[in-house]
């Protein structure tokens, strides 16, 4: 007989692993890529593409030089997690160069030098957007128009603006946050009305977009990838200031609370940034307190500040908060006094 | 319907516990060889009380308890005791242990058994003498002496007693067997417990994944007051505090007991073997183990003889050791391997689970930590074991405890929850045990550094009384001085009797100079007042001479002049003559009030005497004087010996009574020669 093996408990493991719950997160945006694509173009579906490859090799690059196994580490998808959100966020047939150092400064900046996967105190993927939105203002505002408002680019149009772009030449239109933001004339119910980008709800294709990565999330939340507590805190505080300050409707609204949660990445940020859990609160009671702050940063930047959309900003920032958070939401443990609990 | 509460966590692993419930309760028989570690539970290791060679009977008493948190071991069948020496025991560790084994000789023959009285006529103290005699441990897993643990101090009532049927870790059924098969029994040592404990309520708690277990003890606890409760199934809800809060609501407090809240704990095996110790007379020698995993034909459970080599059983299953590649003695979440299949089994070996590689593969490597929180929503002691993992890996102890490493119960659901597959637990187990050593050895530091300031202390403390001692000698020694000066008995310092010499003479000197001060200053007015009144007579009279002669009529007034000067002249050298007087005498008047003028006045009459003595008297005197010393120098060091005073004392008393010596014989030699000539 051969020698028993020596390893002390427990010698079970669950079914659950880091891999499948990185697959399970990029199942999910399925839905929300599908309607981007369908609205926008081909573009969405040529930054993804481009920006995994980007990331692979990026991903390879920083693991050999920190020689780490490049196989074992890229089989965990955190790589391609990152790519795909990072191209979810970026405007379609956005230039190549754009991309590449988007995806280059998220693996290589936010995550790797910080130690790889786990480590990273900023959402690679936010951090990587970031940068591309401060640095290149221009090309990261361009937004091409959806569906039934111009007619969408070819694949192969596609192609060309990416990589290409001297070669391409793209109509751009204002995002209904930007219309919505320089809005100071009409009521809310007019500009709906008058303007062609406005849909039932929010934007014309971008509630779509918002419902398909709701339900990509709520999936997520009913395969127990995350826990419901920090994408629930951030929509509620972002509807409940939407709600306060709707001032009825009149043209200093900031928007209806339908509006914000149906507008830009706020559901893709509730649902996919917000819930990483390597830069996010890690107890209940933090995760409540992070995505609250979240929301509430979300609308506040939105509002008043100069940026198209907030969630990223917002994200960096409470990113920054999470470590405080987690230092005074220490849950009770079994056996000792409330309040005793941490410090 | 009584309210259940829940805990938090929790996981829900597959139970895998069918495997093991197909076959009533088989016995594992009579093996050749019994090997019975000494330490089946917690607390001091049992004590031989048989010698090798001996022959023993089933039941009979084979070591003894040593202290109060131990029990004794029985031999479980008749045999002869063929060894006592280091084996192999089931520990995490591969520890060799002391066991004794016993060659058996299958026929069971049992010792005779005291028909024990009716245990409700026993007092609460030979009850658990009894249970404490039939050698009985926790048979859950831990093997604490159960008889420590019903030993409630006076005045703390239990208000629950739960008896935990709850058997939480997959694959395990030896509890649930038994209540399958021996409600009864559970019963009768529930009611003693009763006896025992007086408790408030009993609970049996039990997982509903037992549904016959329920039935069969509800069945047999019928008009009892006994309560069977179920609960969801969840793991680990058999943990003692899990269960405990599952039932009462209640938290055990940290680092307390469950008697803190009321509660007493018992485990439906350990229940089992107190009714068969307390109304059958029978020590605990067997026990109910289940024997599953893919690597054995035939799982189930057994009611085996402690000592039996685990191999003896697994082949009783159908063991096929080929699929095998790790035995765990427990369950597959808290169990621990045995380093080989021949370690026996003992009171604590619940489960035997020998699972094919398929069934509990070798984990991959661990992925990095995403702090995805799985392991804090597992956590049944709401702890957040990401962050202690991220501690652990970072040495950072107080952050542990800060964190409440120390409430870990190590049931292993963050490692089984966690995606990356990190090893939490095998992590918390190496930081405790880190910091156990780092307590200890801090505790070592303290007691140490404790050790030596009450050895400063002391030092510093003796230094001070010898300081005082010598102190005082001194004083004394410029006592004997003085009084040796003024009484002129011999010269014991000439050097501190000098300086009180010239002490005490310019004492002498000030107060006669104070005196001549005062004194000149008078005399000299009176005898200025003689010179000039003499002065002023002179020239009256020679102006009374003249005028006489010039035959003046100033005559009359001159000579009533010169009279008057007379007169006060007279006067004046009388005051003097009178002051000169008074002056002679004063000293002498003034001797009395002055201290130092006495000792003056000794000193001189003893010089004077002094002198006046024999040169030979005085010799002799001296000598008398050394001789007294080094008789007292010598009466000091016989007693510094004695006493073993320091080496320095004793060394500085022996050079002195040198030094005296020396002296003496030189004084006598002195004496001899004044004598001589």
């Amino acid at each position: 007989m051969a020698t028993l093996l020596r390893v002390t408990s427990p010698h079970a493991h669950g079914p659950v692993s880091t891999p499948k719950v990185m697959q399970k997160v990029l199942l999910a945006t399925v839905p929300g890529i599908i309607v981007l694509t369908h609205f926008f173009g081909f573009g969405t579906l040529v930054n993804l593409v481009w920006a995994c490859i980007v990331a692979l090799a990026c991903e390879a690059l920083a693991l050999w030089l920190r020689r780490r196994p490049i196989g074992f580490y890229l089989r965990d998808y955190s790589a391609l997690v990152t790519a795909t959100l990072l191209a979810i966020a970026l405007p379609p047939y956005a230039p190549w160069w754009l991309i590449a150092v988007g995806v280059a400064c998220a693996i290589l900046l936010a995550k790797h030098i910080y130690g790889g996967l786990g480590y990273n105190p900023f959402n690679p993927a936010m951090a990587g957007y970031v940068i591309l939105l401060i640095s290149f203002p221009l090309q990261m505002t361009a937004w091409a128009p959806p569906r039934g408002l111009g007619q969408l680019p070819s694949l192969v149009e596609a192609l060309q603006a990416c990589f290409w772009p001297a070669g391409f030449d793209g109509i751009t239109m204002a995002t209904p946050l930007d219309l919505m933001k320089q809005n100071n004339s009409l009521l809310v119910a007019d500009l709906y009305a008058q303007t062609p980008q406005f849909g039932r709800w929010a934007g014309l294709g971008w509630e779509w977009a918002n419902l398909a990565f709701l339900a990509g999330g709520i999936w997520l939340l009913y395969q127990r990838v995350f826990s419901w507590h920090a994408p629930l805190a951030m929509l509620a505080s972002l509807s409940l200031l939407a709600a306060i300050f709707y001032d009825g409707g009149s043209s200093a609204s900031g928007g209806s609370p339908l509006f914000h949660l149906l507008s830009g990445a706020t559901m893709f940020g509730a649902f996919f940034i917000v819930t990483d859990p390597v830069t996010s609160a890690v107890s209940v009671r933090g995760r409540l307190i992070y995505g609250a702050m979240v929301g509430v940063l979300v609308y506040t930047i939105r509002v008043r500040g100069n940026y198209p959309d907030a969630v990223a900003f917002a994200v960096l920032v409470m990113n920054f908060a999470a470590p405080f958070i987690d230092n005074y939401t220490q849950p009770r443990t079994y056996g000792h006094q409330p309040g005793k609990g941490g410090g | 319907m009584r309210k259940i509460f829940d805990f938090h966590g929790g996981i829900h692993p597959p139970e895998n516990k069918h495997q093991s419930l197909q076959r009533p309760i088989r016995d594992a028989g009579i093996p050749p060889r019994l090997v019975l570690p000494l330490s089946q539970h917690i607390g001091a290791p049992a004590s031989p009380v048989v010698a090798v060679g001996e022959r023993v009977l089933k039941g009979q008493l084979i070591a003894e308890a040593l202290g109060f948190v131990s029990v004794p071991v029985h031999a479980p069948t008749s045999g002869t005791i063929v060894a006592i020496e280091d084996r192999l025991v089931a520990h995490p560790s591969g520890l060799l242990a002391p066991c004794i084994v016993i060659a058996t000789d299958g026929l069971d023959e049992w010792t005779s058994l005291v028909a024990p009285p009716d245990y409700r006529d026993m007092t609460t103290r030979e009850l658990l003498a009894r249970i404490r005699d039939a050698g009985i441990a926790g048979m859950g897993g831990a093997g604490f002496p159960t008889a420590v643990k019903l030993t409630t101090k006076p005045g703390s009532a239990v208000a629950t007693l739960i008896i935990n049927g709850t058997e939480c870790e997959p694959y395990i059924t030896a509890d649930d067997i038994l209540m399958r098969e021996c409600p009864d029994r559970i019963v009768e040592g529930v009611n003693i417990l009763r006896q025992l404990l007086q408790p408030g309520e009993i609970l049996i708690g039990v997982e509903d994944n037992k549904p016959e277990a329920i039935a069969a003890l509800r069945a047999a606890a019928t008009g009892s007051a006994i309560e069977v409760v179920s609960f969801p199934t969840k793991y680990p809800s058999g943990g003692e505090k899990q269960l405990i809060e599952l039932l009462t609501g209640e938290q055990v407090p940290s680092g307390g007991l469950p008697l803190d809240v009321g509660v007493i704990c018992q485990n439906i095996g350990s229940v089992v073997a107190i009714a068969d110790a307390v109304v059958r007379g029978q020590p605990l020698i067997s026990r109910i183990t289940t024997v599953t995993g893919e690597a054995v034909a035939e799982p189930g459970n057994f009611s085996v003889l402690l000592g039996t080599p685990m191999n003896y059983l697994l082949a009783q299953a159908g063991y096929q050791p080929g699929r095998n590649r790790r035995l765990v003695m427990g369950g597959p979440m808290m169990g621990f391997t045995v380093p080989d299949a021949s370690v026996p089994i003992v009171k604590t070996t619940n489960c035997l689970l020998a699972p094919s590689e398929a069934e509990l593969p070798v984990p991959p490597p661990a992925q990095a930590c995403i702090r995805c929180g799985m392991c804090a929503q597992a956590c049944p002691a709401s702890l957040l074991p990401q962050q202690l993992f991220w501690f652990a890996q970072a040495r950072e102890f107080d952050k542990l405890e800060q964190h409440n490493l120390f409430d870990c119960i190590e049931c292993g659901a963050c490692s089984w929850a966690c995606p990356s597959n990190i090893p939490l637990v095998q992590y918390y187990r190496a930081s405790k045990a880190e910091i156990l050593q780092l307590r200890r050895e801090h505790a070592k530091a303290e007691q140490s550094r404790m050790r030596f300031e009450a050895r400063q202390a002391r030092i510093a403390q003796e230094e001070a009384a010898r300081e005082a001692k010598r102190a005082a000698r001194k004083l004394a020694a410029e006592q004997r001085a003085q009084t040796a000066a003024a009484g002129g008995e011999g010269v014991e310092d000439p050097i501190q009797a000098a300086i009180d010499r010239a002490k005490a003479k310019k004492a002498a000197q000030q107060v006669v100079a104070t005196r001549a001060t005062t004194e000149t200053g008078e005399r000299d007015k009176l005898e200025k007042a003689v010179v000039t009144t003499r002065a002023r007579l002179d020239t009256a009279s020679s102006k009374l001479e003249q005028a006489r002669a010039e035959g003046s009529d100033l005559v009359d007034a001159l000579q009533l002049g010169v009279d008057k000067t007379r007169a006060k002249l007279e006067a004046a050298e009388l005051a003097l003559q009178a002051f000169v007087d008074a002056g002679q005498t004063a000293p002498q008047q003034a001797v009395p009030t002055d201290a130092a003028s006495v000792a003056i006045a000794r000193a001189v009459a003893a010089r004077a005497a002094d002198a006046a003595l024999d040169p030979v008297e005085k010799a002799r005197a001296q000598l008398a004087g050394l001789e007294q010393r080094l008789a007292k120098t010598r009466a000091r060091l016989a007693a510094s010996r004695s006493k073993g005073e320091e080496e320095k004392i004793i060394g500085i008393l022996v050079s002195t009574e040198a030094a005296l010596e020396e002296k003496v014989s030189a004084a006598r030699a002195q004496l001899n020669g004044k004598g001589d000539t």
